[in-house]
């Protein structure tokens, strides 16, 4: 794997645990307007990350930096992907 | 009794908590800005509310990450004064300073009001103006102070008398279960709102004591805290 940019996406939402009071009050908004099958809705944010590094590195560094900073574990979990340049592609499309 | 204000960008009642210690109290107070290494010999130091770097990311995330906060991790290590009101609290909680993590308000809605709150022990220099079981009111302006931890770690603060304050009602009436409380506006877990580390030298609360510091702002039940704060020190500087 060459050394270059290593992009990934960051999802961090709330544990499934926990009740999501804004993910509830879309649930209702969805229903409201006619999607009244909606069963669940979980409200997160989304990052997009450019770094520099080998892959397997950058990999480890974006699990550090969940863990310190992009989500609080207390409530939230969160998921890595790693992604080549069609997929970031089709993010921005 | 020296006392330092961190001024975080973002932050909006610094101004107050400095007047309240300053000129209520006639302590030496200093601002100490959140780029700051040191805390300029402050004895208590003082995280105000507002919303520091704009409550971007999550409420507090990016304040704990601070430089001041490595000084205010040792000042607090060291047994130092530490107290956190609203945004601070929320600091505290991201800095891992207190156990625990705020969600929004069980109303989705920024709650601005006065609250009723029970003071649980009066054994901490936070509490000492207090009485214990004591009501006191004091005015929440926050959408983030629905605080929760996993039921073991809850379980611990109450095994360990961490928790200051609660919601309750006027009559300091906690009913159950306490996270649908109608006096308990954010849904807080237990109906905590102010709570201390193990060693009891750092408090984090949502309710601001200082904008009930004076009769003009309609009330003093705030000032319970600072005083407390205030003689505790002075006892052990002459003691």
């Amino acid at each position: 794997m060459s050394d270059g940019p290593v992009k990934a996406r960051v999802t961090v939402y709330p544990r499934r645990e926990i009740l999501d009071p804004q993910g509830k009050a879309i649930q209702g908004a969805l229903a409201g307007i006619g999607f009244s099958e909606v069963e669940e809705v979980r409200a997160g944010k989304s990052f997009e990350i450019t770094l520099g590094g080998d892959r397997a590195a950058a990999q480890a560094r974006l699990a550090e930096m969940c863990e310190k900073l992009l989500a609080n574990t207390v409530v939230e979990d969160y998921r890595v992907e790693m992604l080549d340049d069609d997929a970031v592609e089709e993010v921005r499309a | 009794m020296r006392c330092g204000v961190v001024v975080f960008p973002g932050a909006n009642c610094d101004h107050d908590v400095y007047h309240v210690l300053k000129h209520v109290f006639g302590q030496d107070v200093v601002f100490l800005w959140h780029g700051d290494e040191d805390l300029a010999g402050a004895e208590l130091v003082v995280l105000p509310g507002g919303f520091s770097y704009g409550d971007y990311l999550r409420a507090g995330a990016l304040a704990a990450q601070s430089p001041v906060m490595r000084a205010v991790r040792r000042h607090a290590a060291e047994g130092g004064l530490v107290l956190g009101i609203c945004n601070g609290f929320q600091i505290l909680l991201e800095a891992g300073l207190l156990p625990g993590a705020m969600r929004r308000n069980r109303s989705l809605r920024f709650e601005c009001r006065d609250v009723h709150l029970r003071v649980e022990r009066v054994d901490l220099p936070f509490t000492a103006g207090y009485r214990t079981g004591q009501v006191v009111t004091l005015p929440i302006a926050h959408a983030e102070g629905n605080y929760e931890a996993a039921p073991e770690v809850l379980d611990e603060i109450e095994a360990n008398r961490q928790v200051a304050f609660r919601y309750c009602g006027p009559r300091g009436e906690l009913p159950e279960p306490a996270e649908e409380s109608p006096w308990n506006v954010n849904g807080s877990a237990r109906a905590i709102a102010g709570i201390v580390n193990r060693e009891g030298n750092v408090l984090g609360m949502m309710p601001h004591p200082e904008r009930a510091a004076e009769a003009v702002l309609g009330g003093t039940d705030g000032l319970g805290l600072f005083a407390g704060l205030v003689e505790r020190v002075a006892l052990r500087v002459t003691g």
